[in-house]
């Protein structure tokens, strides 16, 4: 007996109704689907049952039986397996994902102060390394996936924003290319980490490939408006520990007794003078519905980070606009979007964090005395009746007297059209086409005040520099996709094509003379260009639903080799075995996945990061200041720039084992990969035979290195139910990595490439490469020390037994930066209405070299040459050296840590106003705390040479969500 | 599209090898970086973009260099400065990995390499084919330059390193490891190509200023003829006292002794055979000039008195060089004494030891130089004074060709500047080998020779003469042999298997 049913489909997250559901009986073709309210009726009958499904949603099937109403409600579809991932041009469900795939969407991003796209991610996937450059407004930070690869070339993965790749390299003025986004538009992270999955990008995805999609609206949708905003309290975490004037007297006292008289009477703390506590605040308005059948969302973004560092500040507007239009009933879908940006930065010359550890406290910021009137009464340093010009800067003035501004734009807009034949709907064409563009300008003034622009030319300078940047990519590939049930088999071929531009173009002009009328006139202008051409395919094959295979292939050309070795060609092949559809484990209920993954591939590189043009012979003119004199006449220099011919790709070859599994419904789920990774041909930078090249260090491809590592992902939910709900998530990574070759030869005399350069001396290096070591491994003396474990000035151990301590015979390899394993945390804990979420990190083996110690924690010099005193960190009195020991070991300390990151208190405060309204109210600390050996500021230093970092700052934040 | 991938610079300052010389004019900016190569760091103003990579780029300047060489490793010079491994110097304790030691190797064979890919890209075959007839006879003379540079820059790596690689523009660009020559094909290979471009060189002084002539030419021959006993262990000194003699009827001795260290010693060309030009505007660095006013100067000397902005309280002599100086009469001991002791108890203290005011900032009508940062004052290679001082060393070293006689009235000539009167005038009995290297530390100060002079007068490393700080000790001591030489350094010895170490290091 059929009868007329009818009902209202709603969103399980906001009541709303969804538009567009589609409501079949099972079993018929009969169905229909909801409308713009989320209604719905049908005819079925009471036998039967009703299947209503909408993407990104959970289905659900009712019985008819008596009822006529229904209220159905559906969730969001949060389970992994059948969880759509993005992969190189186009996407698979997870379950049929064959490499080494990581998605993370917004729900799991890092709470808090987020001004840069990356801080969404730390933390959160293991073989992921994320070590933020410090804390200034907007500052970049830097990502390893899977420990690098190169050794000189470009360490860092591709960014793939909406399918635009975006290059990698700093825009000017802009403290982090990733700043584009507005982290609020950000849907998911998709990170590929084997080469089986990257190596469809070929040449640039050694070192991983990131893929981010942005926040769509969806069809049929009423306007949805949605504001959040926060404000935070930036405070200073942790200052130095430096000698106060009377201990510094001391020292003076002790060292340079004939110079106690020089000491001042100040007792002056330039680390509280040069930082103070900030405030910031960041808003974000978005809308998003559908009008005219097409979707749409529009988003607005304001930042303004005041950084902790005086004078340092950042203020951001954002918009972002996505069309999603599709024609032909679905045949054509078009993807527009389109991002701007603006940024205004004001960058304080972080010089004055190392000159507040050196400046004397016994002296006055500002001081009355008429000699000092002309510098706008900034105290400094005299050497009798003359301004001593090597005396370091006063701090503050420093920050005020010097002012660098920035004015950043940048669009980045792509439109993507796909369509499917009529004809032949197994196939479809897509056409990518987008346009990167940035250009800023800066400006950096010092005042005819700044006492370190004295000059018999005119004090004071200005600097105008611009940048302007325009990457332009064209992709268009052909996908043929097709189920062979009467084989049991499944096919996806992709083919296409791509074609990308980067162009630059910089311009600087300079003035000695302070004048407010000086034109930006460009005094010299350069620029630089290299292009990418791409052919490549992949082809899936599925046997069985359980047997998965994917061949991947792709060739790319770059401008930046010669013709004969211009082309590379990248191939991967991975095998997937689905083994919890096998019969013989499908009785096992509570394993809901467990596939096993192998993956091969090779991959390339051409970030060289020396130019574009490595391999030609080029000449490069000299500028004004840098001329030499014939008769009267002054003549700009010509000078062949160093060169090889022959440079030619990097190449890594990666396997991946893995094994992802789900237990309960995948309520506990995670993963297990294990890799290696091999890369030949290192683009490295050498020190050549002298005379042998133009310069003493070319780039060329030479030597070999080996990363292996495990990763392990888990994820789990601890308490669900009513009122509690209690997820864990915790990732470990395990990474080696080893220089197997290094040279042509293979000399055993050959100790290898010095890296490393520190502050203090000239020229001095304190890490090497090194076949059979570590990258970066540093290389020092073994410290000697006495019955008290204090350290012996200069004495260390005769290593090579000659009698005496010498740089080439007695150094070794002592410890490296990066760290041997890797963890990350996270808790969610949710009791009706609250939430408190929190993020931790554990990082284990990794050693900085303390060069804040090294270089200040020793006394000559306390009073200079020029009768001019420098202070010293209050360590210097544990080792009491009287000389620099810049090559002790004792100054690489163990920089292993334990951070929790952030923590989150939430509380939705649910409808209010008549229902219009939907509150959540949240507060984060970031940076909440660190346990750690390391006697600096902060261990986490990447590179693992501790100087001049600007501190991370410790957050506390407000924030407010809000829809309606 | 894919004809995209062949691209060639965009940028108007880095050009490809075809749009770069494309007039005559050109060629003379190629040749231009050759010489500064001995006075700047790179293609910018004060450093930027510097020739060498890693380190400060003040300390990679050729010039600045040497004077760590040749004067910071003798009596004449002490630092007070904890520069990286500067103390090695006055220590005498330097080891393959001075970085100093490093960066002096390596910009010896960078300006070789800069010449032989200018001698390659002016091939005559090469040259654009729009060049006058005049055009290519200046270039033919620009060629002959640049291999005189190169043969300046091979005695002194002769002279400082000893045995090391020859390259020349037969070989190509790459990363290929060349052959270690002895200090004789060293040695053969200048006295080699001097001789052949003689004939194209200008006559002595008739170049355009910053420009090396005959003169130069003739200079140099002298000073390796004067040293081969050290360099090659042959006798050599009749053909310097003939190159000597080539030089002294084109040049005279400036009236005044201190003009010649002056912001506008330019006009000096009546003694100066050659000076590298430097212009506080035009040709910023902090090696050359720069480095040698400002660091000489600190403690109560009121840095305005030497034109410059501020000192750098780095250099000052020993008390055995000032020692050496008649200082009441003879007007080349520019000491500046007050609030300066004599001795040096203690190396970092720049009120130890006299300070050494001899170069300067200010012009001779007592104006300063164009900037009193950067500074106008030329780097002397070679003049008069040397020549009359090789002369009168090789006529007592047994030379043929000269007399005693002249030789004496040569020496007197520049005692005769130097006192002012014929008060401190000789005679032919006081002209004895012991007065010519003292008299060639009073008239050649700082002009980086000290070194080479004390070696061939066996004084450099053994005991015959301490000097304090000599060796690490306040009074001295005597050091090894093997300091005669530079080591070739570690980093070189690194990356080019085919290099033997220095013997002793």
């Amino acid at each position: 007996q059929e009868k007329v049913v009818s009902g209202t489909v709603t969103d399980a997250n906001d009541g709303m109704g969804i538009p567009g559901v589609s409501v079949v009986v099972k079993g018929t073709t009969t169905g229909t689907s909801t409308d713009f309210d989320g209604h719905f009726s049908i005819s079925a009958e009471a036998s039967s049952t009703l299947v209503f499904s909408f993407i990104g949603y959970k289905s659900q099937e009712i019985a008819v039986g008596d009822q006529t109403n229904f209220n159905i409600v559906l969730s969001t579809n949060t389970e992994n397996l059948s969880e759509v991932v993005v992969i190189g041009y186009g996407q698979v469900k997870k379950e049929d994902a064959t490499g080494s795939v990581i998605a993370i969407k917004s729900d799991d991003f890092n709470k808090g102060s987020i001004s840069s796209p990356q801080e969404l991610l730390t933390g959160k996937m293991p073989g992921v390394t994320i070590t933020s450059g410090g804390g200034a407004p907007g500052s970049g930070s830097t990502i390893r996936i899977r420990g690098g690869s190169s050794l000189f070339a470009s360490n860092d993965p591709l960014i793939i924003i909406d399918g635009v790749p975006v290059s990698s390299d700093a825009v000017s003025g802009m403290r982090n290319p990733l700043n584009t986004i507005n982290p609020n538009d950000i849907e998911t992270f998709t990170v590929l980490k084997d080469a089986s999955a990257t190596a469809i990008y070929g040449s640039r995805a050694s070192n991983g490939v990131i893929l981010v999609t942005t926040k769509k609206g969806k069809k049929g949708q009423v306007l949805k408006v949605n504001y959040s905003g926060n404000v935070s309290v930036n405070t200073i975490a942790k200052q130095i520990n430096l000698l106060n004037t009377e201990e510094l007297g001391e020292a003076i006292q002790q060292y340079y007794p004939a110079k106690v008289d020089l000491l001042g009477t100040e007792n002056t703390d330039w680390q509280k003078e040069i930082f103070e506590t900030s405030i910031s605040h960041d808003h974000n308005i978005n809308f998003s519905g559908s009008e005219y059948n097409t979707p749409y969302r529009v988003s607005i973004g304001y930042t303004d980070q005041e950084g902790i560092l005086k004078t340092s500040n950042l203020e951001r507007y954002t918009g972002a606009l996505t069309l999603n239009p599709s024609f032909f009933e679905n045949h054509l879908k078009v993807n527009i979007n389109a991002k701007g940006l603006y940024i205004k930065n004001r960058f304080a010359d972080t010089g004055a964090i190392g000159n507040a550890l050196a400046f004397d406290p016994s002296r006055p910021v500002k001081s009355e005395d008429s000699k000092y009137d002309k510098y706008g009464n900034y105290y400094t340093y005299f050497n009798g009746d003359v301004r001593d010009v090597l005396a370091p800067t006063n701090p503050l003035a420093l920050l005020n007297q010097k002012s660098n501004t920035s004015e950043v734009k940048r669009f980045i807009g792509n439109t993507q059209l796909d369509y499917k034949f009529h004809f032949l709907p197994e196939l479809r064409a897509n056409l990518n086409v987008a346009y990167d563009y940035s250009k800023s300008e800066g400006d950096v003034i010092e005042d005819a005040e700044a006492a370190w622009t004295e000059s018999n030319n005119g004090n004071g300078s200005r600097k105008a520099y611009s940048q302007e940047k325009k990457n332009e990519l064209v992709e268009f590939y052909l996908n043929y996709k097709k189920d062979f049930d009467q084989f049991d088999s499944k096919i996806d071929l992709v083919g296409g094509y791509s074609w990308q531009h980067f162009w630059r173009e910089d311009a600087n002009s300079a003035t000695t003379t302070f004048d407010q009328s000086f034109e930006k006139s460009p005094a010299s202008q350069s620029g630089t260009e290299n292009y990418l051409v791409s052919f490549f395919g992949r082809m899936n094959y599925t046997f069985k639903d359980r047997y998965l295979l994917t061949f991947t292939l792709r060739q790319d050309g770059s401008s930046r080799f010669s013709k004969d070795n211009r082309w590379g060609l990248f191939p991967s092949a991975a095998f997937a075995w689905r083994m919890n559809e096998e019969l013989f484990l499908k009785k096992f209920e509570k394993l809901s996945n467990l596939k096993l993954r192998l993956g091969y591939g090779v991959t390339g590189q051409q970030e060289i990061g020396q130019g574009d043009y490595p391999y030609q012979g080029i000449y490069n003119i000299g500028n004004d200041q840098a001329r030499y004199q014939f008769g009267d006449t002054y003549y700009n220099t010509i000078r062949p720039s160093a060169y090889d011919e022959h440079i030619k790709w990097e190449e890594t070859t990666t396997y991946n084992i893995g094994l992802d599994f789900g237990f309960f419904n995948n309520r506990l789920n995670g993963s297990v990969d294990a890799y290696k990774r091999k890369t030949k041909d290192l683009i490295n930078l050498i020190d050549v035979p002298a005379g042998s090249n133009l310069k003493n260090r070319i780039v060329t491809n030479i030597g070999s290195l080996e990363n292996e590592g495990l990763e392990i992902a888990l994820n789990g939910i601890i308490i669900a139910n009513d009122d509690w709900n209690w997820e864990l998530n915790a990732n470990a990574a395990y990474n080696k990595n080893e220089i197997t070759k290094l040279t042509d030869s293979n000399d055993p005399n050959f100790k290898g490439v010095f890296t490393g350069g520190i502050s203090g001396g000239t020229g001095n290096n304190i890490q090497i490469n090194s076949t059979g070591h570590t990258t970066n491994a540093f290389y020092v003396y073994q410290q000697m020390y006495d019955v008290n474990g204090k350290p012996l000035e200069g004495v260390y151990v005769d290593r090579n037994n000659d009698g005496q301590i010498t740089l080439e015979g007695d150094r070794y390899i002592y410890q490296k930066p990066s760290a041997d394993w890797t963890f990350g945390f996270g808790s969610n804990l949710g009791y009706k209405k609250w939430t408190l979420s929190m993020n931790a990190r554990l990082s284990l083996g990794n050693y900085v070299y303390n060069n804040i110690e090294s270089d200040k924690g020793h006394f000559e010099g306390v009073v200079s040459s020029l009768n001019n005193i420098t202070n010293r960190v209050a360590d210097a009195n544990d080792a009491k050296f009287f000389t620099a020991q810049y090559h002790s070991d004792y100054f690489i300390q163990n920089a292993s840590f334990f951070k929790l990151d952030n923590v989150t208190l939430g509380y939705d405060l649910g409808k209010v106003c008549q229902d219009k309204l939907n509150i959540y109210l949240y507060t984060t600390v970031q940076n909440v705390f660190t346990i750690t050996d390391y006697k600096g500021l902060d261990p986490e230093i990447f590179g693992g040479i501790d100087n001049n970092i600007y501190p991370r700052p410790r957050t506390f934040l407000l924030g407010v969500n809000v829809n309606f | 599209c894919v004809d995209d991938l062949d691209t060639t610079p965009i940028d108007p300052n880095y050009k490809s090898g075809d749009k770069i010389y494309v007039s005559a004019e050109s060629y003379k900016q190629g040749l231009s970086k050759l010489y500064g190569s001995f006075v700047l760091a790179g293609q910018e103003g004060a450093g930027g973009n510097a020739d060498i990579a890693g380190g400060d780029p003040g300390s990679t300047v050729y010039t600045r260099l040497l004077f760590y060489c040749q004067e910071l490793s003798t009596d004449a010079a002490i630092a007070a400065w904890n520069d990286g491994d500067i103390k090695e110097f006055h220590n005498q304790k330097w080891t393959s990995g001075n970085g100093f030691v490093g960066n002096m190797y390596t910009r010896l064979y960078l300006t070789i390499g800069f010449i032989n890919q200018y001698l390659r890209d002016t091939e005559p075959g090469k040259l654009i084919s729009s060049l006058t007839s005049d055009d290519l006879k200046n270039i033919e003379q620009y060629r002959a330059e640049a291999r005189l540079l190169r043969a300046m820059v091979y005695y002194n790596a002769l002279d400082l390193f000893g045995s090391v690689p020859i390259l020349t523009e037969a070989d190509p660009v790459g990363k290929f490891k060349p052959e270690q020559k002895t200090r004789k094909e060293i040695f053969t290979f200048v006295e080699a190509e001097v001789s052949e471009i003689e004939s194209l060189l200008a006559e002595p002084g008739n170049n355009e200023y910053g420009r090396i002539d005959k003169g130069a030419a003739w200079a140099l021959m002298a000073r390796m003829y004067l040293n081969a006993e050290v360099y090659i262990n042959e006798v050599k000194y009749t053909e310097c006292i003939d190159y000597c003699k080539k030089i002294m009827p084109f040049y005279s001795l400036n009236d005044s002794y201190e003009e010649l260290f002056m912001a506008d010693n330019h006009l000096r060309t009546n003694e100066m055979i050659f000076a590298f030009a430097c212009d506080g505007l035009n040709s910023q660095t902090y090696g050359a000039t720069t480095y040698l006013i400002h660091a000489a100067i600190g403690g109560d000397y009121v840095p305005a008195n030497a034109g410059i902005n501020g000192g750098w309280g780095g250099n000052r002599v020993t008390s055995a060089f000032v020692n050496k100086f008649d200082q009441n009469n003879d007007k080349r001991a520019m000491f500046f004494t007050e609030g300066q002791s004599l001795e040096i108890d203690q190396i970092g203290e720049f009120t130890e030891g006299y300070m050494l005011v001899k170069y300067t900032n200010k012009n001779s009508d007592g104006t300063n130089g164009s900037d009193d940062n950067f500074v106008d004052t030329d780097f002397p290679i070679f003049r008069l004074a040397d020549v009359y001082l090789m002369y009168a060393e090789s006529v007592l070293r047994g030379g043929n060709g000269g007399s005693l006689g002249e030789a004496t009235s040569y020496i007197n000539q520049l005692r005769t500047r130097a006192y002012g009167n014929t008060s401190g005038n000789i005679t032919e009995a006081d002209l004895t080998l012991d007065f010519i290297i003292d008299e060639r530390a009073r008239e050649l100060s700082w002009e980086c020779m000290r070194r080479t002079d004390l070696i061939r007068f066996g004084q450099f490393s053994n005991s015959k003469y301490l000097w304090p700080w000599k060796g690490g000790l306040k009074d001295g001591k005597s050091v090894d042999a093997h300091y005669n030489l530079y080591p070739i350094p570690l980093s070189e010895l690194n990356s080019n298997s085919n290099l033997t170490p220095t013997p002793g290091y």
